[in-house]
């Protein structure tokens, strides 16, 4: 290679990891993506907590949020899903190193959290349409089930990832080389954690200003 | 240069430095357990009144921060991914603001 073309390489192109094409931020273009895309969602969730706040403490019927609460239960779903984010990691290092047992080990162990998560949401759904708040009952049911569904789905799409990341590593299509899939997947799921750490707290944990504290 | 040298090069040219340990990632989540296990007894302490909501938005900011630093790498990894990240999360603040201000909300 001339002096001239190695120069060039050295200072504008440094490659996106593992897929070794060029590009100008030294960020692969999978990864820029991603990224771009979680600020979009920012954007999106922003504006559900800010109708959700909207709303917050204006409904004129019961049941309200201290009526049907069960705050340890949902600490313990939150709990969880950060626990996700750990074996989230530990994957991601385990197919970084080339240990695909212990990736495929920590992958399925994400996705279980995660389906436990949607599980306890599913219950907690289930519990307050039994208790009388459905998403036409008032303005809280239909900010509530809004806010936390879309964040439900969310999880929900992550599982699947997880799951399809799984199953290419079982088939032996995910080779160590590759293990930027794995960040990217990642990422998102990450994402769908620290939204929640967000919800968690503004929807279960901060009483609403005229109904008063949950417990 | 030669191929060999290039290659080295421009592995060397990572757009990240490196990501942490195994342990500390461990020692992450424990600091995110106690975190929320504190959250919760503090939404819990009524004697402590409206000072509780503040404090509740610092813990859940921390918790946040650890899991976009350490957890999405954003610590280490290249800056613009911060900026795209840190870009829509303050125009996500503009929009409950705007909101907010449009619906009366909140005044000047």
């Amino acid at each position: 290679m001339s002096e001239h073309a190695s120069t060039v390489v050295d200072e504008h192109a440094a490659p996106g990891p593992e897929h070794g094409h060029v590009t100008n931020t030294g960020v692969s273009n999978e990864k820029m993506a991603m990224w771009a895309f979680l600020g979009s969602e920012c954007l999106l969730f922003g504006a559900l907590i800010s109708t959700y706040f909207l709303y917050r403490g204006r409904s004129v019927v019961p049941p309200y949020p201290k009526d049907i609460y069960n705050i340890p239960y949902t600490s313990v779903s939150s709990f969880v899903l950060l626990m996700s984010s750990l074996t989230m990691v530990l994957a991601l290092a385990a197919i970084q190193r080339g240990d695909h047992r212990r990736f495929r080990l920590w992958i399925l162990a994400t996705a279980l959290l995660g389906s436990s998560f949607i599980a306890g949401q599913v219950y907690e759904f289930t519990s307050f349409i039994r208790e009388g708040l459905t998403i036409k009952t008032n303005l809280f049911g239909s900010s509530f089930f809004v806010l936390t569904g879309f964040h439900g789905v969310h999880v929900t799409l992550g599982i699947v990832m997880l799951l399809s990341l799984w199953s290419l590593s079982i088939r032996g299509k995910l080779p160590q080389e590759k293990s930027e899939v794995v960040e990217i997947a990642g990422l998102y799921w990450h994402f769908v954690d620290v939204v929640w750490i967000i919800l968690f707290t503004v929807v279960y944990l901060i009483p609403s200003p005229t109904h008063g504290y949950v417990h | 240069m030669t191929t060999t040298e290039t290659t080295e090069v421009v592995h060397g040219a990572g757009e990240h430095g490196a990501h942490p340990s195994e342990s500390r990632y461990i020692i992450i989540a424990l600091v995110l357990g106690v975190l929320t296990a504190i959250e919760v007894a503090v939404s819990y302490a009524h004697r402590l009144g409206s000072a509780a909501n503040p404090l509740l938005l610092v813990l859940a900011a921390t918790k946040f921060a650890l899991v976009a630093m350490f957890f999405m790498h954003l610590k280490f990894d290249n800056k613009v991914l911060r900026r795209f990240f840190v870009t829509g999360i303050i125009l996500a603040a503009a929009v409950y603001v705007a909101v907010m201000f449009t619906l009366g909300v909140l005044a000047f």
